[in-house]
């Protein structure tokens, strides 16, 4: 049953936290960048729930982090796409290069 | 005598009296200057009358103390200090007296007496010093005074130029000084005369220590007294009012340099190349500025270049090892030629105008100034009976007796030719036809007269106090209990008063022949030989000579220091402001607001973390 290497499941969240991180830094679409931001998590996620079943130390709490991470980015997303429409409102745009109000 | 530091208090109370209720008290402020002055006088004399008797008193207070070191400050009343009091205040008194008839009307007229206040206060600080370094901090005091009351009449330019001119080329001379002082102090470990002097005399400090400090302190005595370089600010500090001339560019602060010498004395005559670099400098201006004397038309002028040819005469003394003769000629020099400024500033006070070709026939009209002039004429001219001739004769006898064959013939060819322009002065102010433009001239008020009165008697008798007739009193009297300063009477060869007093009548006859008999022409030399005249007319070109050399090198030391500073020193600033603005706009231009730039600098910036941390194994080495 246990044929699958743990390498495998490390490999598949590496690609999944590449693409996520690409995505992120390269996107200009915000709402893509918001979709990204959440395939990295998902990464994260793949990566604890491996180590709670195939780590040094087997243990639960693995597991229970990625609920957390899960819940945490369902609210993140929610207030993500709260203030996207909000900024879309007030700018007419979801573009994030031209989301600069922040510079110096 | 214990209280003598009281005296140069009062015309400090004077000066500060004056600085704050001047202008309330107008005219009444000449009293207050007068009063005060005149009390410091009368303590003056009596403390002299008591050091007759009483031995030197001395006292100090600790003033400051640093670690070891401690600096004190306090008076001395000897035989030379008693002496310099009386003249200082004397004279002091005189000129204040007079200048109430002549700086009548002046509007500045309290500021004038509060410049005199603080100049007197000054002066008898200085000759009161037991110091070095209180002697310096008077010293600058009074160039302080002197340059104010120079610079009185500010709105000229002129003056103001000679106020500067008189500080800058005094402050050269100064610097001498004080390097001198500090060698001293270096050599010796204090500034108390007495302590120098008693290591100089057990032989604690070497010959060329001594030579060299010898000779700082003198470069400060050339810059006070107008002595050959340093000279050409007396000349031009005529510009100040008439009485200041005679008291302070006549009587007083230009002796001050002759007194400092005869202060360090016994330093000077350690060393037999420091009394020759004085007497020869003493020597040079004698003669030097006596022949341009000759030529000059401002009647200021004439008397400026007699005071500095007559202070080279004092310089020569003591550097001839004529202590007495020095100080002899300073006193009587002091009261000979306040005398003559006062009588001159009444001549000018009544022609309005200073240049001689615009006087002439004043003595039927100015029946007091003008014997008064005459005195005073025949007094610096050395003729027999008046003190000039004593204290004249006493110079020559020195030079010879030391050993100054060349410069006693210097000094006497100096003689002859103060004897010539001074009468030529007198001829062309006071006898033949008036060739002033003024109508009503009328003879100064009585309050001038006085003074110059009391000058007149002094300027007669002041040479018998010290004559090879009737004793040596000021001379025994000065070099009591004091071996270093010499003796009290140089012997010397009798026909050396009969040559001083044939070069004197020579130049008088020479003088009368010229400008009252009028059997010589006047351009007899100035025809023959035009360019002797042209140069002694301009003085030799010092000033020329002061201005191509020193004041354009230093005009060209200071553009080419202005270059440095605009090109150099902020070119460095900008680069350094222009480097630091170009980081921060780089820095600046970072922060664009874009998140992803942000995102991916903190993504590269942990990888290259990543990468040195898989490749150290965790440790910067």
């Amino acid at each position: 049953m246990s044929s699958v290497p743990i390498s495998a499941f490390l490999a598949l969240a590496l690609i999944l936290f590449c693409i996520g991180l690409y995505g992120a830094l390269t996107k200009r679409n915000t709402v893509i960048v918001l979709i990204s931001i959440e395939l990295m998590l998902n990464a994260v996620n793949i990566n604890l729930v491996t180590f709670s079943k195939y780590g040094v130390a087997p243990a639960i709490t693995g597991q229970v982090f990625a609920l957390f991470v899960i819940t945490v980015a369902a609210a993140e997303a929610a207030v993500g796409l709260a203030i996207l429409i909000a900024l879309y409102r007030n700018r007419k745009t979801v573009n994030i290069d031209e989301m600069d109000q922040l510079q110096g | 005598m214990e209280n003598a530091w009281l005296i140069p208090l009062f015309p400090l109370l004077s000066f500060l009296v004056l600085l704050l209720f001047g202008r309330k008290l107008k005219i009444a402020s000449a009293y207050v200057g007068i009063i005060l002055v005149l009390v410091s006088f009368v303590y003056s004399v009596i403390v002299l009358f008591e050091r007759f008797t009483a031995p030197t008193h001395k006292a100090e207070a600790v003033w400051l103390s640093i670690g070891e070191l401690q600096l004190t400050a306090g008076f001395e009343v000897n035989q030379l200090n008693a002496l310099m009091l009386v003249l200082v205040s004397l004279v002091s008194l005189l000129v204040h007296i007079y200048s109430k008839g002549y700086m009548d009307g002046d509007e500045r007229f309290p500021v004038f007496y509060a410049y005199l206040g603080l100049f007197t206060f000054s002066m008898l600080g200085l000759v009161m010093s037991p110091n070095l370094l209180q002697t310096y901090i008077f010293w600058e005091l009074v160039g302080v005074g002197s340059f104010l009351l120079i610079g009185f009449y500010f709105y000229k330019e002129s003056a103001k130029q000679a106020a500067k001119k008189a500080f800058i080329m005094t402050r050269i001379g100064d610097v001498g000084l004080f390097i001198g002082m500090i060698l001293l102090f270096w050599q010796t470990g204090s500034f108390e005369y007495d302590e120098i002097f008693a290591a100089v005399g057990q032989g604690e400090v070497s010959e060329k220590w001594i030579t060299l400090t010898a000779i700082l302190i003198f470069i400060g005595a050339i810059g006070k007294s107008g002595q050959f370089p340093l000279h050409t600010w007396l000349p031009d500090a005529m510009e100040g009012p008439t009485p200041v001339s005679a008291l302070i560019h006549a009587a007083t602060m230009v002796a001050a340099g002759v007194y400092l010498v005869a202060a360090t004395f016994p330093l000077f005559a350690a060393s037999e190349t420091a009394l020759m670099t004085v007497a020869v400098i003493g020597a040079i201006t004698a003669i030097f500025a006596a022949s341009i004397g000759l030529v000059q038309t401002d009647i200021k002028r004439v008397l400026a270049f007699s005071t500095v040819s007559q202070l080279g005469y004092m310089m020569l003394a003591l550097g001839s090892a004529g202590y007495v003769a020095g100080v002899f000629h300073l006193m009587t020099h002091a009261f000979f030629k306040a005398l003559l400024f006062l009588a001159a500033g009444s001549v000018i006070h009544a022609v309005v105008t200073q240049d001689i070709e615009k006087m002439g026939g004043l003595w039927k009209k100015l029946r007091f100034t003008g014997p008064l002039f005459l005195i005073g004429t025949l007094a610096i001219s050395g003729v027999p009976l008046f003190s000039g001739f004593f204290s004249k004769d006493e110079i020559l006898m020195a030079a010879w007796a030391h050993g100054n064959y060349g410069l006693f013939w210097l000094a006497v060819i100096a003689a002859f030719f103060t004897a010539f322009y001074m009468f030529r002065l007198f001829f062309m102010v006071f006898s033949g036809e008036s060739r002033s433009k003024m109508d009503n001239v009328h003879e100064s008020p009585g309050v001038m007269i006085g003074p110059m009165i009391v000058l007149g008697v002094l300027a007669v008798v002041a040479g018998y106090v010290n004559t090879p007739w009737f004793g040596a009193f000021l001379g025994d009297w000065l070099t009591e209990g004091n071996p270093a300063l010499g003796h009290g009477h140089v012997e010397g060869p009798a026909w050396i008063m009969f040559v001083a007093t044939a070069v004197s009548l020579l130049g008088i006859l020479l003088a009368w022949l010229m400008y009252s008999k009028k059997s010589l022409e006047r351009d007899w030399l100035s025809s023959r030989a035009p360019i002797s005249y042209n140069i002694l007319v301009n003085k030799y070109f010092i000033d020329e000579f002061y201005k191509l050399s020193f004041v354009y090198a230093a005009k060209a030391i200071s553009l080419f220091l202005k270059f440095i500073e605009i090109f150099l020193v902020e070119g460095i600033m900008k680069a350094i402001g222009g480097i630091t603005q170009a980081f921060a706009n780089t820095g600046s231009k970072l922060q664009n607001g874009q998140v992803q730039t942000y995102g991916t600098v903190a993504f590269v910036g942990l990888a290259v973390l990543l990468v040195i941390f898989a490749l150290t194994g965790g440790y910067l080495q």
